[in-house]
């Protein structure tokens, strides 16, 4: 194998990993501060449609502000069901995704058949290297981790995130408005979870489908788990998934991959979330109030 | 104040009374029904269809006439079952969202029927088992990760139902594949097929098939021991472990009963749906019922009773939408974005306050006018 083969599967790698990343990390920053949303699976697909929709009417950079905004508008909508009106997470998550798979089957439909590829000029543009384009939001992915963990683990605003998942009493009785922190972490997880959706149309892949998110979101979620709260190990488990979710891509490329049918290899993702989540389960601790609504006595 | 500034707030009181205790939860459904086709209706003028035609093609595709009754029932079936599955988990204390893969697999289970021929009836009744023993099977591998490792069952439930998403087509495409038409998978032999209940639509006795599993399934949750603990550590796991109730066998439990039902979602389809009696590539007969169960299930408050109801309303929703799709050009995913908005609003425990606090400003209002 040469090393410019090498340098392909691992730009293939780096840029399925994106997604997860960006989606776990955003993530990681609600669940410390005590929500579970699984509704960003949906926040995946309703930024990807949005995004596109903007970037081929305006351009990418629009395109991935638009996908951003479509992530906050539905992380505000989820934390004030599930802050200040006391909601069930797992329903509301659920609801979204169920909307979200209709609002862009719908869409698509409506739009026509000329509509779901970006035309390339719209698209986000990539750094040319020798095994393929570049995006420029992979640096976004890279560095941003880093950035998570320092504001979470050395600043006081990521200790007062941690104190309102730990212990919203507490916080609450130290002056903290539990759900106002709980609304902006949520709504920062449905911004970067945008962006990981827009990026997918308007950068990664090109074109929206209506199965397009495939599970990503769930996936993060599993990152989530894996990561036990650390944007760090959100960055690595973003890398294990995005290699396997690229696999069936660019296994077939290689001589004798014809004996493994494309179907399998498309399961692995799935498979390897599902063995990295009970191997790492029962060593991750999480917030204690992880889940529940606070109320007031 | 004077009896006529009372008035109107004792009307309201009454009207209070009336709605919000007797009716609670049944009119809470009925509010978030009505939420999901407004914003339903919002979403389909701002793609410049008219919402009016839209929901008179639908009514009327649904409920108009003996073949609209038919088909809405049709569409129900499957829901029914996929909607227990999801609601017996809740009762239990979790969320599963399984009930997607598990009706693959429990169609495909049928589909094997194609293979061997027996005298009709014992065929039919094989494939049954084989489906709802495929769906009970396929829910296990959730259920166990769920009882030995604590896996979120959110989590895996996805997990493998995309697994099941691609083995599906596999098969289909390439184990399955009938010989003449490579587009199915073999079809179903009249022997195992459910009798068409009404003639000329795509209605069969597996609408009772559906309905006797939801008695079933009534019984062993409110008639049982075994279902009471069921209900119990779902309701408060804490105290049901003091009480002594084996809170992994009730999970474990939940989850087969649910894959079963599941499975035979998927056999409903495969045996009792005209024309083709098969699974034809991308799945089209089956993707989705699982989701929509899930719908179904919030909406009829997870009790079977409520199920039956709940499932004629999304099946006559979904029938609807055919006639939508061809009468007003509308397309079919709108359901999907209905029942998303009706599961939201669902999700909110104080709707019913939310509208208090309207209703209070009514009465502020009408107190005013008459003042």
């Amino acid at each position: 194998m040469s090393l410019s083969s090498i340098w392909g599967i691992l730009l293939i790698t780096l840029h399925a990993m994106v997604p997860i990343t960006l989606t776990a990390v955003g993530e990681v920053f609600g669940e410390t501060a005590g929500l579970f949303n699984i509704g960003l699976e949906g926040i995946l697909l309703l930024s990807a449609f949005t995004g596109a929709l903007a970037a081929t009417a305006a351009g990418a950079t629009v395109g991935l502000f638009v996908g951003m905004g479509t992530g906050a508008l539905v992380g505000v909508l989820f934390s004030i069901i599930n802050t200040y009106w006391k909601g069930n997470q797992m329903v509301t998550g659920i609801g979204i995704n169920l909307f979200a798979m209709g609002f862009v089957g719908f869409g698509l439909t409506a739009m026509g058949p000329g509509f779901s590829a970006i035309p390339a000029a719209r698209r986000l543009v990539a750094i040319p290297t020798s095994g393929g384009p570049f995006s420029p939001i992979i640096f976004v992915a890279i560095v941003f981790p880093f950035l998570a963990y320092f504001f979470l683990r050395r600043t006081r605003a990521g200790l007062i995130l941690k104190a309102v998942g730990e212990s919203p009493e507490a916080a609450d009785v130290a002056g903290i408005r539990v759900n106002l922190v709980r609304l902006l972490a949520t709504t920062f997880g449905g911004v970067l979870a945008g962006l990981a959706g827009a990026y997918m149309s308007v950068s990664w892949i090109g074109s929206v489908t209506k199965g397009m998110s495939a599970g990503r979101g769930f996936i993060a979620l599993a990152t989530v788990v894996f990561s036990g709260l650390n944007p760090l190990l959100a960055l690595l488990g973003g890398l294990v998934f995005g290699f396997f979710d690229s696999l069936a891509l660019w296994i077939q490329t290689l001589p004798g991959s014809k004996a493994v049918p494309w179907q399998f290899l498309a399961m692995s993702p799935y498979i390897v979330t599902l063995l990295v989540v009970a191997g790492v389960i029962g060593r991750v601790r999480f917030p204690k109030a992880l889940g529940e609504p606070y109320k007031r006595e | 104040m004077s009896a006529r500034d009372r008035a109107p707030d004792l009307r309201w009181r009454a009207l209070k009374r009336r709605t919000l205790t007797g009716l609670n939860p049944a009119f809470e459904s009925l509010l978030a029904g009505l939420a999901g086709l407004l914003i339903g209706a919002i979403v389909m003028a701002i793609w410049k269809y008219n919402p009016w035609k839209a929901y008179a093609a639908m009514f009327s595709g649904a409920f108009g006439d003996t073949f609209g009754i038919a088909s809405s029932l049709a569409r129900a079936t499957p829901l029914i079952l996929t909607a227990l599955t999801f609601s017996i988990c809740v009762r239990a204390g979790m969320f599963n969202i399984g009930a997607e893969g598990q009706v693959y697999v429990g169609a495909l289970a049928a589909a094997c029927v194609g293979y061997f021929s027996l005298p009709p009836g014992l065929h039919l009744i094989v494939g049954l088992a084989f489906a709802v023993v495929a769906g009970g099977l396929w829910s296990l591998g959730p259920a166990i990760l769920k009882v030995t490792r604590g896996v979120n069952e959110v989590i895996s439930t996805i997990m493998f139902n995309w697994i099941s998403h691609f083995l599906g087509f596999y098969l289909v495409a390439n184990i399955m594949v009938d010989r003449i038409h490579s587009e199915r998978t073999v079809s179903v032999p009249p022997s195992a097929r459910f009798p068409l209940l009404v003639r000329g639509t795509d209605l069969s006795y597996a609408l009772f098939a559906a309905i006797a599993f939801a008695v079933v399934i009534y019984f062993i949750l409110w008639h049982t021991v075994t279902g009471y603990e069921v209900r119990a550590a779902g309701l408060n796991p804490t105290a049901a472990r003091y009480g002594g109730i084996n809170s992994r066998r009730t999970m474990l439990l939940a989850f087969i009963l649910g894959g079963m039902g599941a499975g035979l979602a998927g056999a409903s389809m495969v045996m009792g749906q005209p024309p083709t009696f098969a699974i034809t590539s991308g799945m089209g007969e089956v993707v989705n019922l699982g989701f929509d169960g899930m719908a179904v299930a919030m909406v009829g408050r997870n009790h079977p009773i409520g199920i039956l109801f709940a499932a004629l309303f999304f099946g006559g929703l979904t029938a609807g939408a055919r006639a939508m799709q061809m009468r007003a050009g509308v397309p079919l995913d709108m359901v999907l974005l209905v029942e998303g908005i009706i599961v939201v609003a669902l999700a909110i425990p104080e709707l019913a306050r939310v509208f208090r606090i309207l209703e209070h400003r009514m009465v502020r209002f009408l107190r005013r006018r008459s003042a």
